[in-house]
């Protein structure tokens, strides 16, 4: 080994806990690069073997009832590989257990054969016998949930008819990796599933026979999809098509591409800031070293060291603390992101993991990594090379300080000497107390960006939850009802009120942008379910025309004053010009109203509704329940203090543990920055401190000295991460609007109160890391030597 | 002869390497007067420095008491020990260890902030002769100039004692004669106990007593009849 190679290690040790500052920052980017990169890869190669695999189908299209023979016209359709016709429909269903009543989707199997299109995969247990009626499979999670396994036995009501059906396996589907049901807004396994069961056990259960109601499609490669979605459009119309769509539209998919998507902006956004970071800290430490080494470089050079071999050994460092961080990373991302993806295929219902790690993820985040720390080693490597031999081997002359404007400030306010040592620091090196401050604030900035959905999440809640769904119980009527359903659900044990509304499948066209929405006809003055706009008032529905959530005036292009296209896509189709006449800003959905006089008009129909919001007595909830089991007509039930609840769990959940890991982060990042600082200021001032303790000085009032500079950065730094964090968190605001929803942009003072403490904690303890130094400095040494 | 301000009683200074035990004094017996101007003399290694520490409350005695006045120094805490720097002594180092971040006026107002009596340091800079100098940095003032700076915010204070360590050390003959003359007129002005430590035998004419080192004991106390002045050494 080279004499300087054995200089390296040594100083490598040396620099031991600055370097693992550095490393873990760094550690930090190359872990998330990881982790986000190959999570996405597993589970976008997982979703697209499990879609390949199990036939997933790229159409979707329901009709009221279609008859079998359509299948052979659409399959006419050029373009179109595979159809496969189905009955789906929604139950009621009564479980062991379980007060409530749940709900299902049925989904029907062929009488023959396995389906030809989004193909289940069992589980356990073996698929239904065509011959018994009575036969179902569940998808697993619900089985799980309720403890089924094959054998068990619940009860349905399938279309007024309570019957008592088999479990003979559990599955999983490609249609339903993520699953949510209907007018719920989380997963909820317990008391939402789906059922596969017998063509014929459905199709005489709900008068269907020799008819469909579910169409869905395969594509040839290079097919037209939106011509193909045209054709089947004008095929279904006559049957009560509501509109086809592609796998875009597809809840399942929507939920995990918006997740993958997340992933890989992830990966693309968050680890810069932390090569950034430590591009910075290695040059920091670096500038030091080399300053502090400017003799022996010097000597290295006199006795005939090239340039380019003293730039090397410095390089060399930084690639060293480059590596150690780069492999930290690697091995904590490399765990994590396993674990993640094992996590993320329970939580989606794939059935199995095609775990991928790339050697080019590896490669990629160990050039990002390294290539940092070489970046941020760069300017202090150039300044050896203009150092002549001659004058590196003298002492530096002292540096120059100037009197300033602070210093004026500082004699005004009767400013202490120690008080102006550290202004004096400050001003005389700004870009180096600039940017260990902008690092402080960019922690700050950190978490206030992650934290805040919080608070976002909150206001959601409340706007959704507690201000315009006020009802306890929301039922679905299985068909539309005139008005007097109303009364005889009033009637119902405990119901205090009930309100009725009605959402009609239509497609709204504004010129060449058009959108397929469930128009909701409103009662006015309906008090339990009420439309809110962002300040939760209360909107007033005009008599005629209609209101559109901005989510979907914007995807229109819409305007109030604007006269848009309203096709009804079920019952008596027609198209309609509706005028707008408000535009309200909302957090969820794409939604669109009128009201219901108005919409039934148009219709040339008596109003109807086929939903009931419901208050009532608690006390009387389980009177309600044994009821809606036994209803013929009731196709749906939402409890809406359950959705409440299990939100407010999740999101309680994820808060704690999102909120410990970005603490974390963001305490390292500070560590990183303040102890390096901590450390390159001591070095700088050791001998000076020194001499202020021989003079008489105390150990705090010395180390008030070495912390107050840093104190005084991170007490102005954290305002600075206060407006940095805001208008990140208006950033992602921004990129996180969806058609499924927008957060809304709101930080509290707590969000900003805790990112404040944690960073000025975590900036005085690594400060009082160093201090312990400052106890031990060697004063006698000082008496004797020159720096 | 005034009282003793300072005592040692034996001292003797250990530095155990583990391997080698190196004795730096080896039972030291020493009066230093009130008022006196003593020059302490002796080769590298001899324990002149090492005895400057104790007494300065820098370092500690293996063996053997040191006192300031009725002050135990070998029996004080760290905390006691910076107290007794504070209030009772100055330094004076070969390097000047100047604040280079702080001016001349603010190098000696950082020790006359925290002190009980102090004088303005205006007073104590226009007494080394600086009064034109006040407002310049460190790295805008020679060397002399420098050490010039250090002796006022070491007297500033107005310390019993000042302990100075090769305060010449690194100064020109001309340059240095002037900051003798500034150690010797605080000396005869306010009265200031003041020990030198030299290299420099020529020194020794300004001082009352010298005392000279040999390998960690005092091999020789010579009192001079007459003193020369500051400008009248030359080195």
């Amino acid at each position: 080994m080279q004499v300087l190679d054995k200089k390296l290690m040594r100083d490598f040790g040396r620099l031991w806990a600055q370097s693992l500052a550095i490393a873990l920052v760094l550690a930090c980017g190359v872990m998330i690069l990881v982790i986000a990169i190959s999570v996405e890869r597993s589970l976008s190669e997982t979703q697209s073997t499990f879609y390949e695999r199990n036939r997933f189908a790229d159409i979707f299209a329901s009709a009221t009832r279609a008859p079998n023979d359509l299948k052979r016209e659409i399959e006419r359709i050029s373009g179109v590989s595979i159809v496969e016709t189905r009955i789906t429909q929604f139950a009621i269903l009564d479980l062991e257990g379980l007060d409530e009543p749940a709900v299902a989707r049925l989904v029907s199997l062929p009488p023959m054969g396995e389906p030809l299109l989004n193909i289940p995969n069992l589980v356990s247990g073996r698929m239904p016998d065509p011959q018994f009626s009575n036969e179902v499979v569940v998808n697993e999670s619900f089985a799980i949930a309720n403890g089924f396994t094959a054998g068990d036995r619940f009860y349905a009501t399938l279309n007024g008819q309570k019957r008592l059906l088999s479990i003979t396996g559990t599955v999983l589907s490609p249609e339903f990796i993520y699953l949510i049901g209907p007018g719920a807004m989380m997963p909820d396994d317990r008391r939402f599933g789906v059922v596969w069961m017998g063509y014929d056990a459905l199709a005489s259960a709900f008068d269907l026979g020799g008819a469909f109601n579910d169409v869905s499609l395969r594509l040839t490669r290079d097919a037209n999809s939106q011509m193909i979605i045209d054709e089947l459009e004008k095929l279904l119309a006559p049957y009560g098509g509501t509109g086809p769509y592609d796998r875009s539209m597809q809840t399942s998919h929507m939920f995990l591409d918006s997740e993958l998507a997340q992933l890989k902006a992830m990966g693309q956004s968050v680890p810069p800031l932390f090569f950034v970071i430590t591009a910075f800290l290695v040059n920091m430490v670096l500038g030091r070293l080399i300053t502090l080494e400017r003799e022996q470089i010097g000597l290295f050079k006199a006795v005939g060291y090239s340039n380019a071999a003293i730039s090397w050994h410095y390089v060399k460092l930084a690639i060293a603390i480059g590596l150690f961080g780069v492999i930290i990373g690697w091995v904590a991302g490399a765990s994590a992101s396993y674990w993640l993806a094992g996590y993320y295929t329970v939580y989606f219902h794939f059935p199995y993991l095609i775990y991928i790690t790339s050697p080019n993820i590896y490669a990629i985040s160990a050039m990002a990594g390294i290539g940092a720390a070489v970046i941020g080693a760069t300017r202090s490597v150039l300044k050896t090379t203009r150092l002549s031999p001659a004058v590196a081997m003298a002492p530096p002359a002292p540096t120059r300080f100037k009197q300033n404007i602070f210093d004026k400030i500082g004699h005004m306010i009767g400013a202490r000497q120690p008080f102006m040592m550290i202004i004096r620091s400050i001003t005389r090196w700004p870009i180096r107390a600039s940017l260990t401050a902008i690092g402080i604030a960019l922690s700050v900035a950190t978490m206030i960006a992650t934290l805040f959905m919080f608070d976002s999440m909150d206001i959601m809640m409340d706007s959704a939850f507690f201000q315009a769904n006020r009802q306890q119980v929301t039922l679905s009527l299985a068909q539309p009802k005139s008005h007097a359903v109303l009364a005889d659900v009033e009637n119902l044990p405990g119901v205090l009120r009930a309100e009725g509304m009605q959402t009609v499948a239509a497609r709204l066209t504004n010129g060449h942008l058009s959108r397929v929405i469930g128009v909701e006809g409103r009662i006015p003055g309906m008090d339990l379910s009420r439309v809110l706009d962002a300040s939760n008032d209360s909107v007033v529905l005009p008599e005629k025309g209609i209101i559109l959530s901005e989510r979907l005036a914007k995807r229109l292009d819409a305007q109030v004053g604007n006269i848009l296209d309203l096709e009804v896509l079920q019952g008596q189709r027609g198209h309609f010009d509706v005028p707008v006449t408000g535009v309200i800003e909302q957090y969820f959905g794409t939604g669109a109203y009128m009201d219901l006089e108005y919409l039934s008009a148009l219709l040339q129909q008596q109003p109807m509704v086929n939903s009931v919001n419901i208050s009532i007595d608690e006390n009387a909830l389980g009177g309600l329940y044994e009821q809606v089991k036994a209803a013929p007509n009731i196709g749906g039930i939402v409890r809406w203090d359950q959705i409440r609840q299990g939100f407010t769990d999740t999101i309680a959940e994820s808060a704690s543990i999102t909120t410990t890991v970005y603490a974390f982060i963001a305490s390292l990042i500070v560590v990183g920055v303040v102890y390096n600082s901590a450390r390159i200021l001591l070095s700088e001032r050791a001998r000076e401190l020194a001499s202020l303790r021989i003079l008489g000085f105390t150990q705090g009032e010395v180390s008030f000295i070495l912390m107050g500079e840093l104190l005084f950065l991170t007490v102005v730094a954290i305002p600075i991460g206060f407006v940095i964090g805001y208008f990140l968190a208006y950033a992602i605001v921004e990129s996180f609007s969806s058609d499924l929803f927008s957060l809304p942009f709101y930080i509290s003072r707590g969000t900003y109160a805790f990112a404040g403490i944690v960073t000025f904690t975590a900036s005085m303890a690594s400060a009082l890391l160093v201090r312990g130094r400052v106890n031990r400095l060697d004063l006698v040494s000082v008496m004797k030597t020159r720096e | 002869m005034g009282n003793p301000v300072f005592h040692t009683d034996s001292i003797t200074k250990i530095y155990d390497t583990g391997e080698v035990k190196v004795f730096a004094l080896r039972g030291v017996d020493l009066d230093i007067y009130a008022g006196e101007m003593t020059v302490l003399l002796g080769p590298s290694g001899s324990g002149k420095s090492t005895l400057l520490n104790i007494l300065g409350g820098l370092d500690s005695a293996t063996e053997g008491a040191a006192y300031f006045k009725d002050m135990n120094l070998t029996a004080m805490t760290e905390r006691q020990l910076t107290a007794y720097r504070r209030d009772h002594v100055g330094f004076v180092f070969q390097f000047y260890n100047l604040v280079p971040s702080l001016t001349a006026r603010e190098n000696v107002a950082l020790v006359t902030e925290v002190s009980s009596n102090p004088m303005r340091p205006e007073e104590a800079l226009a007494m080394v002769g600086l009064e034109e100098r006040i407002n310049h940095f460190p790295a805008e003032l020679s060397g002399g100039e420098q050490q010039r700076v250090a002796i006022a915010r070491a007297i500033a204070k107005r310390p019993e004692v000042l302990l100075c360590d090769e305060p010449t050390g690194a100064l020109d003959s001309k340059t240095g004669v002037r900051v003798l003359e500034s150690l010797a007129q605080i000396n005869n002005e306010l009265g200031t106990s003041t020990v030198v430590i030299t290299h420099n035998a020529a020194i020794q004419n300004m001082a009352h007593r010298v005392i000279f080192f040999a390998d960690g004991q005092i091999s020789e106390v010579k009192v001079n009849e007459s003193r020369l002045l500051p400008h009248q050494i030359e080195w």
